[in-house]
């Protein structure tokens, strides 16, 4: 089987989870990457201090579609203040692929995002 | 057409990076749009001028000195030759790019003002883009496109209208285009500018290491191109321009060597071509493409060219047989460049070029710096395989086993 492009991966790619739009939503990003031009943002309905149901919307390449999907469970209820302390590691782990370097920014784009959107920083999660 | 085989250039032992090998695999190298291989004799060339002949320009009187400035101004020479241009109005830039800006920032700047259009195209680089955008709104002056049609070619029609506005003090338009593989009339498009009092810019980048280019035939007041991408080292670029120009504009970078003069409040400037070449000029570069251009020269453009154009034609035979698969740009049986843009259906460029780079085949996936122009194409990206001097049949073929083994792994 292939490390990169494994089943659950490209079943993500093909079938993303939590794609589209969310109206009404409280919170929304948009981010490009500056590699390829895709573009990846999300629509964030908030209840209390917690993530009560997100979307995402744009396109890209396989890893970043999927890692989208794969993240989106996970967001899903997270409180406000833990979306901030996420890190690359936690996006690369849930992904459960090895990525290399020139892919790093495709599997972190849509933590990027969502980060962005919650707390306003849309640095590259390091 | 001739069949590919007799067209055939066979000169790939001359590139030393093609005893390489990835893991078992040979490479198979379909990046020269974003820069070339380098034959051994550039290669000699490079490290024989550091070894011997290494001083710095326009200073020493002692021999080594004058030895490296007669290496230095003997390769200029060979240069501006090479594309039918005088040493006395060929700058070297860093590269194109720099070659764009020192144009837009030296002419530009001082030139526009309110009122005043600069027309480019919807297919260039951003290297022939973004200096026009900045100087456009600096100045007040008014940034304009001329559109690419459904075969990725530009309207002269559209141009007359364009030009017929009156306010166009500027066409900068690319060669050859570095995604669609379009290849502009620009003799047509610098005559029909001249005529309406603007001035002209080419990008060659493409252009200058794939086919034959004459300078003074595409009718262009500045002719840029790059030393990287025809056989040459980085960090050396050319900028041709008409005398008059030239003489006319202020320095774009200053510092030492552009000067004749420097007092305490002003300074005057050196003659051309070194007003516009300020600092250590890239000396060991310039003696590289040299070699280069003499190595491009000796195989002849056209022969290149046709050796280019045969493979092309096969290339984009064998990819019309991929399903799924789009190419972008002319479509079959007209004139274009040595390159095939593409995209598959289900797999995103990048995934392509991935699974192309495990089989040793390297191509480019992304927006190829042209956004604009993906916009107009309704894609984000697209993966582009652009063919060398060194390339044959095979990679073509390793192209299309790669690109099938690509789609059996996305189950496609």
């Amino acid at each position: 089987m292939d490390d990169l492009y494994r089943d659950y991966i490209l079943e993500h790619y093909k079938r993303p989870q939590n794609f589209g739009e969310l109206d009404p939503h409280d919170l929304e990003a948009l981010e490009h990457n500056p590699l390829c031009g895709d573009e990846l943002g999300v629509h964030i309905r908030v209840e209390g201090d917690r993530i009560e149901d997100l979307r995402f919307h744009g396109h890209g390449c396989a890893i970043s579609q999927a890692a989208a999907s794969i993240a989106s469970e996970e967001l899903k209820g997270m409180a406000l203040s833990d979306v901030g302390q996420l890190d690359a590691d936690w996006m690369i782990d849930l992904l459960g692929i090895p990525v290399s370097a020139t892919r790093r920014k495709c599997a972190l784009l849509n933590l990027k995002v969502v980060r962005g959107a919650v707390t306003g920083d849309n640095a590259w999660p390091s | 057409m001739p069949p590919v085989a007799e067209q055939a250039l066979a000169v790939r032992a001359d590139f030393p990076i093609f005893a390489r090998r990835f893991g078992e695999r040979p490479l198979v190298y379909l990046d020269s749009g974003a820069t070339s291989q380098k034959p051994q004799v550039v290669i000699d060339a490079l490290s024989a001028h550091l070894s011997s002949h290494n001083a710095n320009v326009h200073r020493g009187v002692y021999p080594l000195a004058q030895e490296a400035d007669a290496a230095f101004e003997a390769a200029r020479e060979r240069i501006a030759a090479f594309t039918g241009g005088e040493a006395r109005t060929t700058i070297f830039t860093k590269n194109a790019t720099e070659a764009i800006n020192l144009v837009a920032r030296s002419w530009g700047a001082a030139q526009l003002g309110p009122g005043d259009a600069v027309l480019i195209t919807q297919m260039e680089h951003h290297a022939n883009l973004v200096p026009w955008q900045q100087v456009c709104r600096e100045r007040g002056a008014e940034l304009r496109y001329l559109e690419v049609d459904e075969h990725g070619e530009l309207s002269l029609q559209a141009l007359d209208s364009e030009l017929a506005r009156g306010d166009v003090r500027l066409v900068a338009f690319t060669h050859v285009s570095n995604v669609l593989g379009t290849i502009n009339p620009v003799a047509e498009i610098s005559a029909r500018a001249r005529a309406a009092g603007a001035i002209t810019l080419i990008d060659g980048a493409q252009a200058v290491p794939q086919m034959p280019v004459d300078i003074a035939r595409a009718g262009a007041d500045f002719y840029v191109w790059t030393g990287h991408k025809a056989l040459g080292p980085t960090g050396i670029g050319v900028l041709h321009g008409r005398r008059e120009l030239l003489e006319s504009m202020e320095p774009f970078l200053t510092g030492g060597d552009m000067i004749a003069s420097v007092g305490l409040q002003e300074t005057t400037w050196n003659e051309l071509p070194f007003k516009f070449e300020a600092g250590t000029p890239p000396i060991a570069e310039a003696v590289a493409l040299a070699a280069a251009v003499d190595y491009l020269g000796a195989l002849g453009m056209e022969r290149v060219r046709d050796h280019e154009r045969a493979l092309t034609e096969q290339m984009l035979a064998r990819l019309g047989e991929v399903p799924g698969l789009r190419v972008v740009g002319p479509p079959a049986g007209r004139e274009r460049g040595a390159l095939a843009s593409f995209t598959v259906e289900g797999m995103h460029p990048h995934d392509v070029a991935e699974l192309l780079g495990r089989e040793g085949v390297c191509v480019r996936a992304g927006h190829h710096c042209a956004q604009p122009l993906m916009r107009c194409l309704g894609v984000s990206a697209t993966a582009r395989a652009s063919l060398g001097v060194y390339n044959d049949e095979s990679d073509v073929e390793a192209l299309i086993g790669a690109l099938q083994s690509g789609r059996a792994v996305f189950g496609l």
